[in-house]
């Protein structure tokens, strides 16, 4: 943790031109978000603005459309058949479900980190940071080799691989694995980076690996953090969302939101009523 | 990923550390300790039913074949009627150069479809295309042979190494498309699902990371089919056609190993018949040894 935040070369993730990229103007605007799988609707309406580099916490129970609402901000439902989504998504003002946007450019602005640890298997540790970038054309060599050393520092993960870059991906523990995962999505430097219950399958001291790393890194980007586990966004998120069957319940800081909610849904999920 | 504990499995305790007298008291232990063994002696029958064909047929090759397996019969061209001695050299470079060409033209078609069939389409395309390789799978080898004889052959006014190789790789098309998707299958989307959300294109993806990660499947699959066609005699016999002689080039009859195999097993010399068998033994030891190059990539795959 130490090394990345000391470390010189740590990169300012890019801004849109123009707009003031410090915690005024909000990461996503959302308007109006809802997403049908086939004819069930899974989101009714989500209407949030998600503020820029801080963290925001997804709570909510199984089902509640926590993951659905992240891969909106991707455009990753696109991929799933049946899939439709209505509503308008900003980020820093570009309105991204336009029909003009490459998904593709999005995708290299919003990053996503998942629930499984997800290394590719056939590409070495080194490969696995750096095919974002190769693959969107980079070929300086010196580039490369910069942005590699800068992504693991910053996933927190370079003092334990240095020596061994060229060792396959899928050797290294499952929260190596996972800070991989992030220094991947962090190569290419995004302005958002989604991590989709990114603790869930990682033992205590992994998690508490992750989490410091969460707030290290939301200190430069912004966050968004869906998790079933209340404590993970107590410890991680500046603000929190509560998410209930599709709807948006809640929104606030999270100490706020969890000493003193304000909706009665809100206390009945946090003292354990239901979920 | 981290491995849970499962408490409520009860440990199984090897003989020696359990309290033997406990177990061994209930009936049930002895009636589910016969069924296991009855069951543990049914398989390895049945494991031996399977492996003893394939002894036997060694056995049988070696001992009627094996005599006949000179370095003559590798490097010599076939002597005339009459003469005793000569070789299948050329039927044995012929088997190759077939096999080699129609796995060129099969591989691309196939994993390209095998793609096609996983990754784009939608669904009922996707399983017409299934349908259709599976249909194709079951289509007998002779009918590669006309279909071929129709189209080129008589076309070309010439029996060719180039019409057997494309009657071999109409029969290898469905085998790889097949074994390609099942592989790919295997392939769990969360490394799709990793690359598309690092901004790489489709296409990228399924080169790059699917692509590469059932690589070795994907090449067990060609090598496989490749095994396979290079027994088949149906397709060859009006395709390729055979050839006493070195073929000089693809557009002239050429030489494979089971056609020569069946012409001199089907003939009146007994010279002939010894040779067949040894051709016989050549054929089984290159599909022998293409499977074990099978098994040793299968292996490679979780090292």
């Amino acid at each position: 943790m130490s090394a990345s935040a000391s470390d010189p070369k740590r990169a300012v993730p890019a801004s849109s031109e123009g707009a003031d990229p410090q915690k005024q103007s909000p990461a996503f605007q959302i308007e109006d978000l809802h997403v049908w799988f086939g004819s069930r609707a899974v989101l009714h309406g989500i209407s949030l603005n998600i503020p820029s580099h801080q963290v925001t916490g997804i709570i909510g129970p199984s089902g509640c459309g926590k993951s659905t609402f992240l891969r909106a901000l991707n455009r990753m439902h696109e991929f799933t058949p049946g899939a439709r989504v209505q509503g308008r998504i900003r980020l820093f003002g570009d309105d991204i479900y336009e029909s003009s946007g490459d998904p593709i450019l999005l995708r290299r602005r919003v990053g996503m980190v998942f629930q499984k640890s997800n290394p590719f298997p056939t590409m070495s540790i080194q490969e696995n940071v750096l095919i974002g970038l190769r693959l969107a054309g980079t070929r300086n060599r010196e580039l490369l080799e910069e942005r590699l050393e800068e992504a693991l520092r910053m996933a927190a993960l370079w003092s334990e691989v240095k020596d061994r870059l060229h060792a396959p991906g899928t050797e290294l523990s499952g929260g190596q694995q996972q800070r991989l995962c992030i220094a991947r999505a962090l190569a290419v430097r995004p302005e958002v980076l989604l991590m989709d219950e990114p603790c869930s399958a990682l033992d205590p001291i992994a998690t508490a690996q992750i989490e410091s790393l969460i707030r290290d890194l939301g200190q430069r980007y912004s966050i968004v953090l869906a998790t079933h586990n209340l404590q993970e966004a107590g410890r991680t998120a500046d603000r929190t969302a509560f998410f209930l069957e599709g709807r948006l319940i809640e929104f606030g800081s999270t100490k706020k939101l969890f000493t003193n909610p304000s909706q009665k849904q809100t206390e009945d999920y946090l003292t354990g009523r239901f979920g | 990923m981290s491995p849970q504990p499962n408490p409520s499995h009860p440990k199984p305790h090897s003989q020696k550390e359990a309290s033997n007298e406990e177990r061994a008291d209930s009936r049930h232990f002895w009636i589910r300790k016969v069924v296991d063994r009855f069951f543990q002696i049914l398989s390895i029958l049945a494991a031996i039913v399977v492996i003893s064909p394939l002894l036997l047929v060694f056995v049988f090759l070696l001992s009627s074949g094996g005599s006949s397996l000179t370095w003559d019969f590798l490097t010599q061209l076939p002597k005339p009627v009459g003469e005793t001695g000569g070789g299948m050299a050329n039927a044995i470079v012929g088997s190759c150069i077939l096999v080699s060409l129609a796995t060129l033209v099969s591989t691309p078609v196939g994993v390209l479809g095998g793609i096609c069939v996983c990754e784009y389409g939608d669904a009922r395309l996707r399983a017409a295309i299934r349908f259709t390789a599976d249909v194709l799978n079951g289509v007998p080898s002779i009918i590669w042979g006309i279909v071929v004889y129709s189209w080129v052959v008589l076309r070309m006014k010439t029996f060719s190494g180039l019409a057997g190789g494309l009657a071999l790789s109409f029969i290898m098309i469905p085998l790889i498309l097949r074994t390609t998707e099942d592989v790919i299958r295997l392939v769990p989307s969360a490394y799709r699902e990793a690359g598309l959300a690092l901004g790489l294109r489709r296409g990228q993806v399924i080169l790059h990371i699917i692509l590469a990660t059932a690589r070795r499947g994907v090449l067990t699959g060609v090598l496989l089919a490749a095994a396979r066609v290079a027994g088949e005699t149906a397709p060859l016999l009006f395709t390729a056609f055979g050839n006493r002689v070195w073929a000089a080039h693809l557009q002239e009859p050429m030489a494979a190993l089971p056609l020569q195999i069946f012409t001199y097993a089907i003939s009146p010399y007994p010279d002939w018949h010894r040779q067949a068998w040894a051709g016989a033994l050549v054929l089984l030891a290159l599909v022998f040894f293409m499977s074990i190059v099978v098994r040793a990539l299968a292996k490679g795959k979780s090292q």
